[in-house]
Formats: structure tokens, sequence, C-alpha cells
């Protein structure tokens, strides 16, 4: 079925705008990158339509890439139930928002005046990457994707590489991620050495007969992996930083596409994790605690896309729960929701800022309502989903996640229903902040073109109405059956405190402006503990940031490196100075005082071995 | 072998010899070095005829013709050698003749 034109096409368009770009004019630019993903979400459609009703996954072997002993690798894709749902998200809403960006970016140079070419390059790869990772059909090739989309983070948030804090949170990002695809490699290599392969068919084939401590191994460290690329605690700390990108990265990479890479990993390999239930119960452990933690910080930030930054993480944690409960299916749906309406909240911010000409403080924003109508109704839309307003995308996804928790354990649900009312308070709070009471800038806000409100709309509609999408009932049979029913009494509380979350944050920004700070001025240390993000990134510096700068620098740097290392090789080119000094005093140049050692040599020759030969005799 | 005795041929080429090496290294001439090079080469053709005469071996005369061979062939480039260094440099002593080094 050619299914690798499907990654290919948005890596034709990289390498054309990538070598061309410079000459193009911003028009071409944007047409190769639209198109090229275009394309790709056209031929990925096709593939899934012709391939029926997928119950066993489609393979495509294209070459053997590592041959040796008993290593076996294959480039190889595959096409399955959940890799078309992943295809038709990552597809779908990276062409959306390469359209927006289009918008985004027109006034955009960059460092250098490279930048419009360069960023829709760079998006294009990422494409590529996630693409690949989604299509894999082993372990090894969906880590090429996972790299890959890990170095496009990179770049990405990089973008503007002439501002520090910007190349500091692309190299934070990138640091972070190392500590997880080690805990993955590692995860790999025990595969491999258990299973004498990494192809999915053949690993998840022989999990029944394998031991237990082994599989729960792998889980945990699969899960390490899962957890730096996905943002969990406690490798999340990247994320929130990751916002120094251009918004349309952030809405593609760091809420819709990458950062749920490792929620489909983790999805992807439940044959591993029904063997190992610890290690699934760490899944959910880390997902709820996530969730609830990250919550909690969104509630006091006032940079608008902080806030959608934490919430990703919040949102990431359901995923995770959702996974770990056994109820795959309701994480994976929950993914695919939450790419809609956070991929929308991003946008809608981006149009925010871009209306106000960079300003992100939501302080200085206020009263836009009016001002920028297309923006707030679909961001609007959004809001509703994510705080589970009945019938909306989020509302499905999220109780269907809920529902599992509880059956699987009760205080998870109860937590998860907290957080969920934390999660519509702070999306109100950012809706109101934003939208409602009187404008407090002073740039003159314009409402965006039409190339960035039409993705926009799309994604409303999406958000609203995607939770009738039936994606439980399509994986139904892909998953393990997950023990989740109807039970509308818990649906009823999880809406409830929705609409608390949503009613509260209305009396405190729209009824009473002053309350919240009267409120934060009356749990003063609380207010600053959340405010600062409980200290994590500082305590992180103390802990791990600091020790290892300063042991490299004294020990081995100054120790190891410019004492020992320097100090052999400098040693050796001394002597050898010494040396060679004391053997020039022979070498005079003069003839004469070579003749004499010749001379002397002779006569010592001579006695010598006269004196030997009279002795022997 | 009557009448003069093996040693005293040797004492005379060990003579001549350490002869040749004074003046080798303490001449500043170069036609004088050369010469106490010809000297040493030929103090030693004495020993090798005086033993190739105590012996009865013919070994001996071969090397002393071999060794004037050398000799005459050298002593032909040494003397060109010589006449153009004079020529350049209008001197023949030998600590002048240093453009190699440094």
């Amino acid at each position: 079925m050619q299914l690798w034109l499907i990654p290919i096409l948005p890596l034709a368009g990289f390498v054309i705008n990538g070598v061309f770009g410079r000459r193009f004019s911003k028009g071409l630019v944007g047409s190769v990158a639209i198109g090229s993903v275009v394309l790709a979400f056209a031929w990925a459609l096709r593939v899934i339509l012709a391939l029926g009703d997928l119950n066993t996954p489609h393979v495509e072997h294209y070459f053997t890439w590592i041959q040796s002993g008993i290593v076996n690798i294959g480039c190889d894709f595959a096409v399955d139930r959940l890799t078309a749902v992943m295809l038709m998200v990552v597809t779908g809403i990276g062409s959306l928002i390469h359209i927006y960006a289009t918008g985004y970016m027109a006034h955009e140079h960059g460092p250098n005046f490279g930048g419009y070419y360069r960023f829709f390059a760079y998006l294009n790869l990422f494409m590529f990457f996630m693409l690949t990772l989604v299509l894999a059909a082993n372990y090894l090739v969906l880590f090429v994707g996972w790299e890959g989309v890990g170095l496009c983070s990179y770049l990405l948030i990089g973008f503007y590489f002439d501002k520090k804090f910007a190349t500091n949170a692309g190299n934070k990002a990138f640091i972070v991620n190392r500590i997880g695809d080690f805990g993955f490699s590692l995860a790999m290599f025990l595969i491999l050495i258990n299973f004498k392969s990494l192809d999915f068919g053949t690993v998840f084939g022989q999990t029944a007969g394998a031991s237990p401590t082994v599989l729960t191994t792998i889980g945990l460290l699969l899960l390490v992996g899962a957890c730096g690329k996905s943002a969990q605690l406690p490798l999340y700390v990247w994320l929130p930083d990751a916002m120094a990108g251009p918004t349309p990265v952030s809405a593609l990479i760091h809420a819709a596409t990458m950062v749920t890479a490792g929620v489909y990993m983790c999805a992807r390999s439940f044959p591993i994790y029904a063997h190992a239930p610890d290690a699934l119960h760490a899944i959910a452990l880390i997902g709820i605690v996530t969730a609830c933690f990250a919550a909690s910080i969104g509630l006091a930030q006032n940079d608008i896309k902080k806030v959608f930054a934490y919430s990703t993480v919040s949102q990431l944690g359901y995923m995770f729960v959702g996974v770990g409960c056994g109820a795959y299916s309701a994480g994976i749906f929950h993914l695919m929701t939450h790419a809609f309406f956070k991929a929308l909240l991003f946008l809608g911010s981006g149009s925010v800022i871009h209306a106000l000409s960079g300003e992100q403080d939501m302080r200085n924003m206020g009263g836009l309502r009016s001002k920028i109508p297309w923006t707030f109704g679909t961001m609007m839309c959004a809001a509703l989903a994510i705080s589970g307003f009945p019938f909306t995308s989020g509302f499905f996804s999220k109780d269907s996640i809920l529902i599992a928790a509880y059956s699987y354990a009760p205080w998870m649900y109860w937590v998860g229903v907290i957080t969920a009312g934390m999660t519509a308070f702070y999306v109100f709070r950012a809706m109101f902040m934003t939208f409602f009471g009187t404008y407090r800038g002073h740039e003159h806000p314009h409402e965006s073109p039409p190339v960035m409100y039409l993705p926009l709309v799309v994604l409303a509609a999406l958000s609203l109405g995607g939770g009738f999408i039936p994606i439980p009932e399509f994986l139904k049979q892909f998953f393990p059956p997950s023990p989740i029913e109807e039970n509308f009494t818990l649906m009823a509380i999880s809406v409830a405190f929705g609409l608390g979350g949503i009613g509260l944050a209305y009396v405190m920004y729209v009824l009473k402006p002053g309350m919240a700070d009267s409120l934060a001025g009356s749990v003063k240390g609380l207010y600053t503990l959340v405010y600062n993000k409980y200290f994590v990134d500082e305590i992180y510096d103390a802990a791990v940031v600091r020790p290892l700068v300063s042991g490299s620098r004294t020990v081995l740097w100054k120790t190891l490196d410019a004492g020992l290392i320097d100090g052999i090789v400098n040693g050796v080119g001394t002597m050898s100075r010494s040396v060679g000094s004391l053997l020039r005093l022979p070498q005079s140049g003069n003839i004469r005082s070579y003749a004499s050692w010749v001379l002397l040599g002779s006569v010592i020759v001579i006695v010598t071995v006269v004196g030997i030969l009279g002795g022997v005799k | 072998m009557t009448g003069v005795p093996v040693s005293w041929f040797l004492t005379l080429s060990a003579v001549l010899f350490v002869l040749g090496v004074c003046g080798f290294l303490f001449r500043r001439n170069i036609i004088t070095v050369f010469m106490s090079i010809e000297l040493m080469l030929n103090a030693v053709n004495l020993t090798f005829i005086t033993f190739s005469y105590q012996l009865k071996q013919v070994n001996g005369h071969l090397f002393a013709f071999f060794v004037m061979v050398v000799a005459a062939a050298e002593a032909a480039v040494g003397l060109a050698i010589i006449l153009t260094v004079f020529k350049n440099r209008n001197t023949l002593n030998i600590d002048e003749v240093n453009s190699m080094k440094n």
C-alpha cells in the first residue's frame, strides 16, 4: 500500500524548503509545507480506507536494516487500528496547524532573516519523524522517530536562537528527554535479550510465557521513556519552558502530537503491561499525581501559554491514568480529543498573542471578546471541551477515563474529579482574564486573518463534536477489554465539578474581580508556592544541575582533564625537550669533535674486546 | 720470518696511525687533514701486509689493494672538493667551512 509515502511526503517538503527555501517566496514555502502534509493526510486516509477493517495489522517490510547475530531488524512499517487513529490525528491536526502557521508566521523573519522557510522546514521534518514513530513496526524504528521528534522539538523551541531563554529551553527539553530515552534504550536492550527481536508482533507474541519480573522491568523502563517524552513527573519540567518556541509549535508538538508519543508507546506495548500489573499501576499512579500536581500549578500562572502548558501536562496525566487503569482505548480517545481542544487552545492563544503583537501576560489582556470574536468563539468551544461540558469531546473521553479509574481505584477517581474541577477553573480563569472585563493593555488588538481563524473553526467543530467519533468502539477489538460501564452518578459528579470550576472562575474573575487577589493574599504561603511552581525547577537546579556542573568543573575539568590528562601530555613533551637538550650537546657540528668521539669509542671497544679476550684466555 | 720481528712492523703501523689521527684532530688546514687520512689508510695497509706476510695468505694483499683503490678514488674526489672550496671561499681553514651548521 506504499505506506512509506506517508512520511516521505513531509520529508520531501523538508528537503525542498530546507535547500531552496531561501530563494522561495513566502507563499511558495507555505504551499510546499502545507501541500506535503495535506498530501500525507490524503494518502493516509486512502490507505486506511483501502485496508478495510484492519483487524490484523498490515505490515510492510522495506529492507533489512541491521543484521548481526541474533539482531535482525528491518525497516518495517505497519498499520493497525491504533496506528490508524494516530495517523489521522497527526496528519489532520498537522495540516490544520501548518495552514494556521502560514498566517501566524507571516511577519516572521526570525534571526538572520531565514525564519520563515527554516520554520516550515523544521515543521515538515517533525511531521516526517512523527509519522515514522506511529508507523513503526518495531521498537527501533519507533525509537528513530522518537529521537527525531525530540530533535525537531529542540530545534523549534530554540527557533529564536538569538534569545538566551529560548536556547536554554531547547537545551533543557533535549537534556531532560535524554534521561527518559536512557530508560527507553535499556528497555529495548532487555526486550532484545529476552525476546531476540524488536518487532512488535514477535515480541508481543512471546509475552505470555515470559517471566513477570523481566516484563515489569521492561514496562517500568518504557515508562521512564514515556515520562520524559510525555512530560510526566518527575521529568515534566521541560514542557512549560518549551513554550519559548513559536505558538504553532506549542500547539503541534507540545500539545497535540509529540508529547502524546509516550502515551501511544505505552498503549502500543499493552501486551507487555498486561503481564506486568505493577508497571501498569506505576503508570496510573504517575498519571494521577501528575494530573493533579500540574493542574494546581496552572491555577496561578499569568502567562497564557504557561497555563495551557501546565494544562497539557495535566491532561497527559489523565491519558496515563487511562492507560494505567487498563482502559487503553479511553486513553487514546482522550489523546485524540485533547489533540483537538488543546491544539485549539494553543492556536487561539497564539491568535490572541498575534492580535496583541506579542503580549503573553494575561494581566495585560481583558475585554478582547468583542475585538477578536472568531478567536473568542472558537477558544470558548475548546475551553468547554477541556472542562468536560456535557456532550463536548472532552466530556466523553475524560469521563471514560474517570469511570475506568473508579473501577480501578476509587480514590483515583476522586483525585481525577478534583483535578477536573481545577482544570475547568484555570481554563476559564484564562478565558475570563483574556476576553472579559476591560482591556488592560496598550496595543491595539486586531482579528487574525482568515487563514488563521479557519483552522480554529475546524478545530472548534472537532472539539465540540469529536466525542461522537466512535474511537472506543473502533479500538475495542484491538485492546484487551476494559471494565468500563456507564455510570451516570459518576458522570454527573464529574460534570458538576467541571461546572463548579467554571462558576468559581466566573465569580472570581468576572463578578468580583478583586476577589482573586484578596484570596491569594489570605493564603499567601500556599499562593507563593503554587505561583512559583512548587520551586521544582529550583530544587532540580540545586539537587542535580549544580552538583553536576560543579563536579564537572572541579573534578572532571580541573583535576582530571587539566591535571591528569594535560599533565601526561605536557610531561611527555617536557621530558623529550630536556632529553633532547642533553643529546644536543655532543652534536656540535664540529667534524673534529665527531672524530674524537669516534676515536674514543673505538679505543673503548678495543680495550674492552682485548680485555675480555685476554680474560677468557 | 727472520730478522725484523712482526711487532716492529705493527708498532710502526700504530705510530703512523696515531700520527694520522693526531694530524686529523689537531690541524686546521684541509690538505693536511686530507694527508693525515691517507696516512691512516696506509698505516692500516701496512698492518694488512704484515699479517698477510706472516700468515702466508693472500687476503691481506687483496685488502691492501682495495684500500689503495678506494684511497685513490677518494683522493681524486677529495682534491676536487678542496679545489672548489678554495675557489669559492679563499680559505683552506677547516673551521671556516661550516655553512651547513646553524
